[in-house]
């Protein structure tokens, strides 16, 4: 689907190519913080439409991807009990620990299941009251909110054979870092949207001022991405550096304060390592200590399991915006969505999936060649 | 997981202490908690990710954005079954079913 004529409205398509083509006279490097947007970016080809000078940098917005291996590894662990009920989204399924994965992990006999919502997970908790029931809680800002509800609702309700394994992450911090590393080439910020449902916009002027980026909230539907990227490319080209807000019908910019109440109750701002990256000071979520008896991390005792990452694996670099997908050695090779060495092809949100899904056909050497020059 | 699709309250009901509805996410009907937009009335889109509506949608931009999804196999994506996707993606056969099935754990 790379052709402006099959977008949802191929007029607004080619008005708003046109306005950025006709903005841009210097190369920009900007980055889309969401996994989501990085996969609409890549199974339409918005990079290929834009002018060549506009980069785009796919971040580090996937959450599958960004779990640490050691996380998982603490799962794995988990489900593996005869007690413990592990329920978690499906996407989590096939993310590579160490040697396996969940998917294996039910095979073998644990008793995996697959929930659409955590709450979902809570009702099996209610009745199963015999077993140990686990939620998964990975994600972002959007996720996250969910999740504080159904340890609150646990508390609320009594139920005492519920917990949560707790790997929440958010994104103003990996902003932080990844404007504050040596080799950082970002200019600017496409801000995933739907974070920003839930949490607004306040922390991010701050960020704007401080790096002199201009950071667009932006929707993931193909021509929000346009939009976002013509807004973004607009400001450069001005020199502004300010927070504009490009998918109005989703993000009001207080947010959804219940939500932010909830989270603020629930959870406490920790530390957290990312997968590939390494740990990225208050860039997470742990439950607070007041519904500490709800994380399963302590509830099991795995709380000491350590893991390294493989060594071919540069998803780190891919995450950062350091590395494109396909100049990794082990891309389609070693590494493949059925064989994944990092959690960046596992996810159909990471980016190498993303281009290996939709680019590997027209991934040739001479493109190769030509983007380890960039 | 990271998908936030929009979809129409059918109706609401108080359960356990909590605001519940059901919500059509074209065609799809799913159990959603309302306690973070507790005003949201029968007949109104929201955003909703993993069973939680997070923001009010306008019907015409919600229609929209279900009609591109639909279009591009992402509520397949996000409501099919996910043991198949895994084992498709992964080359292996289905694990064994434990006590309940995941659809059931589903609904
Ligand atoms: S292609 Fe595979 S090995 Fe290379 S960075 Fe991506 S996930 Fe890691």
């Amino acid at each position: 689907m790379k052709y402006i004529d099959e977008f949802q409205d191929p007029d607004l398509a080619r008005r708003l190519l046109d306005d950025i083509h006709s903005t841009v006279t210097r190369p920009w490097a900007l980055m889309e913080v969401c996994g989501g947007q990085t996969h609409t970016i890549i199974r339409h080809g918005i990079d290929q439409l834009l002018p060549e000078q506009v980069e785009l940098i796919h971040g580090p917005g996937c959450p599958v991807c960004v779990t640490p291996l050691e996380v998982i590894d603490k799962a794995l662990e988990i489900a593996s009990r005869p007690e413990v009920i592990f329920c978690s989204f499906g996407d989590m399924l096939r993310v590579p620990g160490t040697g396996r994965d969940l998917f294996q992990v039910r095979s073998e006999g644990g008793d995996v299941r697959v929930v659409y919502s955590p709450l979902d997970a809570l009702r099996i908790a209610q009745q199963n009251p015999d077993r140990e029931v686990v939620f998964f809680g990975i994600g972002f800002e959007t996720t996250a909110p969910p999740n504080a509800m159904t340890v609150y609702q646990a508390r609320k309700l009594g139920i005492q054979n519920f917990s949560l394994l707790v790997s929440h992450v958010r994104v103003p911090p990996a902003i932080e870092a990844i404007m504050q590393s040596p080799r950082c080439r970002v200019q600017a910020f496409l801000a995933a949207g739907h974070v920003c449902s839930v949490m607004g916009v306040a922390e991010y002027p701050e960020l704007a001022e401080r790096f002199r980026v201009p950071i667009v909230v932006t929707g993931f539907e193909p021509l929000d991405i346009l939009e976002g990227v013509r807004r973004t490319v607009l400001q450069l080209e001005r020199g502004e550096h300010t927070v504009d807000n490009a998918y109005p019908r989703a993000v009001r910019p207080e947010g959804n304060p219940a939500a932010q109440a909830m989270l603020a109750d629930v959870f406490e701002v920790t530390d957290r390592a990312w997968r590939g990256i390494g740990t990225i000071p208050g860039s997470g979520w742990r439950l607070s200590s007041r519904y500490r008896d709800y994380d399963a991390e302590y509830r099991f005792s795995v709380t000491g399991i350590q893991t390294r990452e493989p060594a071919e694996c540069r998803s780190g670099e891919v995450l950062q915006g350091l590395l494109k997908p396909h100049e990794c050695e082990a891309f389609g090779t070693l590494c493949t969505p059925r064989t994944p060495l990092g959690a960046t092809m596992v996810s159909s949100e990471g980016a190498c999936a993303a281009y290996y899904l939709y680019r590997r056909l027209d991934i040739t050497n001479a493109s190769l060649e030509a983007s380890t020059v960039v | 997981m990271c998908l936030a699709v929009p979809g129409r309250v059918l109706d609401i009901e108080e359960r356990d202490g909590t605001r519940m509805a059901s919500v059509d996410f074209g065609g799809v009907v799913k159990e959603v908690c309302l306690e973070y937009l507790p005003d949201l009335q029968v007949g109104e889109y929201a955003i909703v990710h993993v069973g939680f509506a997070l923001q009010r949608l306008d019907e015409a931009s919600a229609k929209q954005t279900l009609e591109l999804f639909a279009t591009l196999g992402m509520l397949q994506e996000e409501f099919g079954d996910p043991w198949e996707l895994a084992a498709e993606a992964g080359g292996s056969p289905l694990p064994a079913a434990g006590i309940d099935t995941p659809q059931e754990a589903q609904k």
